[in-house]
């Protein structure tokens, strides 16, 4: 199949069925819901299950029981039913299940608005239901980026027998940009025969439970859930970064649709003679800290000034990673407000102009 | 003529079986269980006639019930 | 006089585990009627219980089959996952009255609406167990839980909600019964509408829902036989027994 124009929303659908989801269980919210329009006609096609589920709540824990079952399963939302989903996050992670969760962020919060926003961040990475659980979180920029990482995210799940989500924004999901599903294979799936809810037929009956009243059992849960995060950390971080090889004076740090903001921004500075390099995570749990540390005490960088899509969230994972050993500043648009090249371009001219400017 | 066994040790002592059973057969024990409970037990077993109610009624599946011989199906169950 | 026939024994798919139940909780009859069900219907190997947040949430302890535990109130929701990825399984879900008629209405007037095809056993002993006797949707007027001390005020907390009943309204072909397991000729009757619950799903006919009247006499501040008697007298009356609904029958136009 050729590169084909196709709207973000409705790649993550192909993708997820090139991935060999087997079922997937939605509830529409803007501005995702075309992924659940377009696989209520694909899903059926490839014998895959589709239900439009009565919440997000619902759907979530339609995923754990699928999930526990054995099946490949995903999701779609947008940041209010994310909120919704999470109870069930927690279980499927502490149920040790694989499962794929994506995020189209919507401004918030509250009802918010429906325009492109980042503001989830934290939400997804230090986890928004309860206990000590976390997702690998991935945040593709272009559409392409979001095909090719959706399906890596089942494979993912299956490795870690933990969920992971995308993080995208109302952009990457209503945009359309030409897309390549040349190549692209399902990922091995996981062999669940060991504990999934298929019927005792021959074997000693499975339970896939999350309640443990003896600490000491739990504890010994948590700790080897931690094991999985500390592995994550180690071989599961994504980066890419711009123009930093020449000893830039400035890193600009930013991730998702603000990046190809700041690509833009990059280029017009880069244009001026005006030295600055971009960092982008594309994992933002586990987060590259010691990448964009290295990338930041780089002895001509002056300043490292974080861009998001939100009053600052990733800024404190930027934060924690400098240690205090370089001066951060931020730019932050909310509201749905998509920042623009020209106000990049200045905000750096600022910082580069007269170096004051705090965060 | 039928035997009912009552596992004294899963009987949680709740009657329900005593006041059950249409024959009377079923009255509780004297000596308590290993958890402190004072269990059921058959005491006017000849009367028993295998109808199964106590069984039937029991929340812990503490009695079983066999005869010898015929056996009458007095309904189904 | 020939060997010993055993006429009455612990189902197979009950496993031997002495139960946490409290002395006369009719939890563990329902137990042993969905066990002797799977039993005699040869379901065991291929079925899949979810149990609630409640009492039974140990319920995994007790059958002898696969199964999941749910988070509160969202029993449905895991069973449509299983049943949609699993169509020839046998699914069911047993859950209490907080867990079913209170956080988890959506979720099973949803997958009853959608006409899921697994089995809801839904134990109602008006009360909250495991927490230790909070007033629950099915409590009665004027009973008296922790929640509500000088019992249930109609007025504030609104009537017991008939959950056979609403389910019964529902357009999509099903099968809904109230029973109770207070005596053991209600027993009886009980084991049949929840046999009669999974030939629907063996037969994979439609949704099928057994509501069930059963006791809590450590929160109802009863003996197990007062606990009976007051399930017949107060409950009986307001949760009427007997087929809400059945797949057999067109609705009424």
């Amino acid at each position: 199949m050729a590169k084909k124009l196709m709207k973000g929303n409705e790649a993550i659908g192909e993708a997820a069925i090139v991935a060999g989801a087997q079922a997937y269980f939605c509830y529409p919210i803007t501005p995702q819901t075309e992924v659940a329009e377009y696989l209520a006609k694909r899903m059926p096609e490839v014998g895959g299950v589709f239900v439009q589920a009565e919440s997000e709540l619902a759907a979530s824990q339609m995923i754990f029981g699928a999930a526990a079952a054995g099946a490949r399963v995903f999701t779609t939302s947008s940041s209010p039913g994310i909120s919704l989903m999470s109870e069930a996050m927690s279980y499927i992670a502490a149920a040790e299940l694989p499962a794929v969760f994506i995020n189209i962020i919507r401004c918030g919060p509250g009802l918010g608005g429906i325009l492109p926003s980042q503001g989830d961040y934290l939400q997804a990475t230090k986890g928004g239901g309860h206990g000590d659980y976390r997702f690998l979180v991935l945040a593709p920029s272009t559409i392409q980026e979001t095909v090719d990482l959706t399906i890596e995210a089942f494979r993912l799940a299956d490795k870690y027998r933990n969920p992971v989500m995308l993080i995208g924004d109302g952009l990457i999901g209503q945009m359309m940009e030409p897309v390549d599903f040349e190549g692209r294979t399902a990922p091995p799936r996981l062999d669940t025969s060991g504990w999934a809810t298929t019927g005792c037929a021959g074997r000693e009956p499975h339970i896939v439970k999350t309640l443990f009243l003896d600490p000491n059992v739990l504890e010994q849960r948590n700790r080897k859930m931690r094991d999985k995060y500390e592995q994550m950390k180690r071989e599961e971080v994504r980066f890419e970064t711009y123009l930093c090889d020449d000893a830039p004076e400035l890193l600009v740090a930013a991730y998702g649709t603000t990046a190809r903001v700041v690509r833009t921004a990059v280029d017009r500075l880069r244009e001026e003679g005006v030295k600055v390099g971009m960092f982008r995570p594309i994992s933002v749990f586990p987060f590259p800290d010691e990448p964009l540390r290295q990338q930041a005490l780089v002895p001509s960088v002056k300043a490292v000034l974080v861009v998001e899509m939100s009053m600052g969230q990733m800024l404190e994972d930027v934060e924690r990673a400098l240690q205090g050993r370089r001066p951060l500043h931020f730019f932050g648009r909310g509201g749905g407000n998509v920042p623009a090249p020209e106000e990049l371009v200045r905000e750096c001219r600022r910082l580069l102009g007269n170096g004051q400017g705090g965060r | 003529m039928p035997r009912v066994q009552v596992d004294r040790d899963r009987c949680k002592g709740c009657e329900l079986c005593v006041k059950a059973c249409p024959q009377k057969v079923l009255g509780v024990s004297s000596r308590i269980n290993f958890k402190g409970y004072f269990p059921a037990e058959p005491q006017r077993p000849e009367l028993c006639l295998g109808c199964r109610i106590c069984a039937i009624t029991c929340p812990d599946v503490a009695i079983e019930i066999a005869v010898h011989g015929c056996r009458y199906n007095y309904f189904d169950y | 006089m020939g060997e010993p026939i055993t006429i009455f024994k612990r189902p197979a798919s009950l496993r031997d585990a002495f139960t946490h139940y409290c002395p006369g909780c009719t939890h563990g009859v329902i137990h042993r009627l969905i066990a002797e069900t799977l039993d005699e219907l040869g379901l065991r190997e291929r079925t899949i219980g979810i149990a609630p947040v409640g009492c039974s949430v140990l319920a995994y302890n007790y059958f002898y089959c696969d199964f999941q535990e749910a988070a509160h109130g969202r029993a449905p929701a895991l069973a449509t996952g299983i049943k949609r990825v699993l169509p020839d399984r046998i699914v069911f879900t047993y859950q209490g009255d907080g867990d079913l008629a209170s956080i988890g209405t959506a979720e099973i007037v949803h997958a009853a609406n959608r006409g899921e095809k697994f089995t809801t056993i839904f134990v109602n002993n008006a009360i909250y167990g495991m927490t230790g006797g909070q007033m629950a949707p099915t409590t009665m007027p004027n009973q008296v839980t922790t929640t509500c001390p000088r019992g249930r005020d109609v007025n504030l907390a609104g009537w017991p909600l008939p959950v056979a009943d609403l389910l019964a309204q529902l357009r999509t072909p099903s099968y809904v019964e109230r029973v109770a397991v207070h005596t053991p000729r209600h027993i009886i009757q009980a084991k049949r509408a929840i046999r009669q619950a999974f030939q629907y799903q063996a037969e994979r006919r439609c949704y099928s829902f057994v509501e069930v009247l059963s006791t809590c006499p450590t929160n109802w501040g009863k003996t197990p036989a007062e606990a009976c008697q007051w399930l017949d007298e107060v409950m009986v009356p307001y949760f009427k027994l007997g087929l809400k609904k059945s797949p057999d029958r067109p609705p009424v136009e």
